[in-house]
């Protein structure tokens, strides 16, 4: 089992580059420190999962990554002014197409709305997903709030800033 | 109870079959026997919180238990089940995280009810595969001599002795061995392998290479693992958290297709318990306006294999199957 924790991030994101995988560049940190949006405070963990051990995270949920090229996923809490909680998944696909398969994979539902944001995005009333590049963003909240669009969405900027 | 108005909606017998069900354990039972599955909704159940009311979780989980074991009082199921001194753990599927995963107040509901009956505080342990889930569930770990573990199996480890049947070999986390009962704790989501993931899947988080048995839409693997002997003899009942059910997008919790189902599921039989909940996903599903889980290429083959004459783990037959579902008002 390879889980690494903070710093790791940076590391697994470096192999990416490294192993030639497809990644255009490196990305750096895509975690928003507290503070860096209005409201957000980022949890004190993040954990990092690759190819081979994305089963650990989302269990038979890997298969479809790993279909569509994943390098692996980073994933940390947050907390929107104290009360709100939710959950930031960072997918690294091998090419911006894998992005889009899983991005695509999704149906829609009533409620959802594309926004602009990266190459594609989608708000949810309890989540955002966008794709930018190879990267793939997934944030859910664990509990409906009013106003959690809006800060959803501002999650989703200040992550997609950093991508 | 107070203020509970009851609607008994019995599928099958009425109430004759409240009593049949209960020998059922680890097998399909008698011939001719019908395997007894009771559902309790609570649309009060929850709070403008993140959790659920604890004292109606409490009720609505005294009022199946009574239900199943025709009980007068909510500490008589727990006696029929387990006997004082016995070592007791309870299997979560807490992987999704606290919105979709069987309730701190569920969990805390049941180990007070297990030491009522005369199981030690430390002689329960609430686990699943990975501390780190458990975390993520809203549980907080501990290992404190005296009190309820709470303990994933990647701290506790697993047997050195690998054991097989057909498909399947794999080595057992320690918890599952050392215990003398285990009651299975899983969530109702869709599994974009294998339809839907419930109680026999849920036997994944008990083995150290889950990742193995995904092929073929997990089957037979499903059902070759809840034949390896500890768990069909260990794992005897099933408390199921309905509260949140996810049609879509699973096993991950997605917010977007889940819905409030409010509820909670007991029984022994594991097959006629996935059976049920598959149903519950696919008629949302259509309600959603979605494909069945077959046109969208998950059929939930491992059912009718862990029904069948070599597997006899129970029934996916709905005519042998005694769902009694009642509301909370």
């Amino acid at each position: 089992m390879m889980r690494c924790t903070g710093t790791a991030i940076a590391a697994l994101l470096a192999l990416v580059v490294v192993a030639g995988v497809g990644c255009k560049k490196q990305i750096a940190d895509p975690f928003p420190a507290s503070g860096a949006v209005a409201g957000w405070e980022k949890g004190a963990k993040t954990q990092s999962y690759d190819a081979a051990n994305l089963y650990e995270y989302i269990d038979g949920g890997a298969e479809q990554y790993i279909s569509a090229g994943v390098v692996g996923v980073s994933t940390s809490d947050y907390k929107y002014q104290g009360s709100l909680e939710a959950t930031v998944d960072v997918y690294t696909m091998k090419s911006a197409g894998g992005a889009k398969t899983i991005f695509d994979a999704d149906p829609p539902t009533t409620d959802s709305k594309s926004m602009p944001l990266g190459d594609a995005a989608r708000l949810y009333g309890q989540s955002v997903v966008f794709r930018k590049g190879p990267t793939l963003v997934r944030i859910t909240a664990f509990e409906a709030a009013p106003g959690e669009g809006d800060a959803l969405m501002a999650l989703a900027h200040g992550i997609e800033g950093k991508l | 109870m107070q203020n509970r108005r009851e609607f008994v909606k019995d599928l099958v017998a009425g109430a004759a079959v409240l009593g049949a069900g209960r020998k059922v354990a680890w097998s399909q039972g008698k011939a001719g026997e019908k395997s007894k599955v009771v559902i309790v909704r609570d649309a009060k159940l929850r709070t403008p919180g993140p959790a659920p009311d604890e004292k109606r979780v409490t009720a609505m989980l005294d009022h199946a238990m009574q239900t199943y074991f025709s009980a007068q009082n909510p500490q008589q199921p727990w006696k029929q089940l387990v006997k004082p001194g016995q070592v007791v753990s309870l299997k979560m599927n807490a992987m999704g995280g606290r919105a979709i995963a069987p309730s701190v107040a569920l969990v805390a509901a049941i180990c007070e009810r297990l030491q009522q009956a005369g199981i030690k505080a430390g002689d329960i342990t609430v686990w699943d595969r990975g501390s780190r889930d458990l975390e993520s569930a809203g549980f907080k770990l501990s290992d404190a001599a005296g009190a309820v573990r709470y303990v994933g199996s990647d701290t506790a480890g697993y047997e050195d002795a690998a054991v097989s049947y057909g498909s399947v070999t794999t080595k057992l986390s320690k918890i599952l061995t050392r215990s003398d009962l285990v009651i299975n704790m899983p969530v109702l989501k869709n599994h974009n392998i294998v339809g839907v993931t419930m109680a026999m899947k849920n036997m994944y988080g008990v083995i150290n290479n889950p990742s193995t048995m995904h092929g073929t839409a997990c089957n037979p693997y499903i059902a070759d693992l809840n034949m390896i002997p500890q768990i069909r003899a260990k794992v005897r009942f099933v408390i199921g958290d309905l509260k949140t059910g996810v049609y879509e997008g699973g096993p991950s919790y997605r917010p977007e297709y889940s819905w409030n189902e409010d509820g909670l599921i007991v029984g022994e039989d594991r097959v006629a318990i996935d059976t049920i909940s598959a149903g519950m996903v696919e008629r949302k599903r259509v309600e959603k306006g979605l494909s069945t889980l077959d046109q969208k290429g998950t059929p939930m083959t491992y059912l009718a294999t862990a029904a069948d004459a070599q597997h006899k783990l129970g029934t996916n037959d709905l005519a042998r199957i005694a769902l009694i579902e009642q509301r909370i008002a």
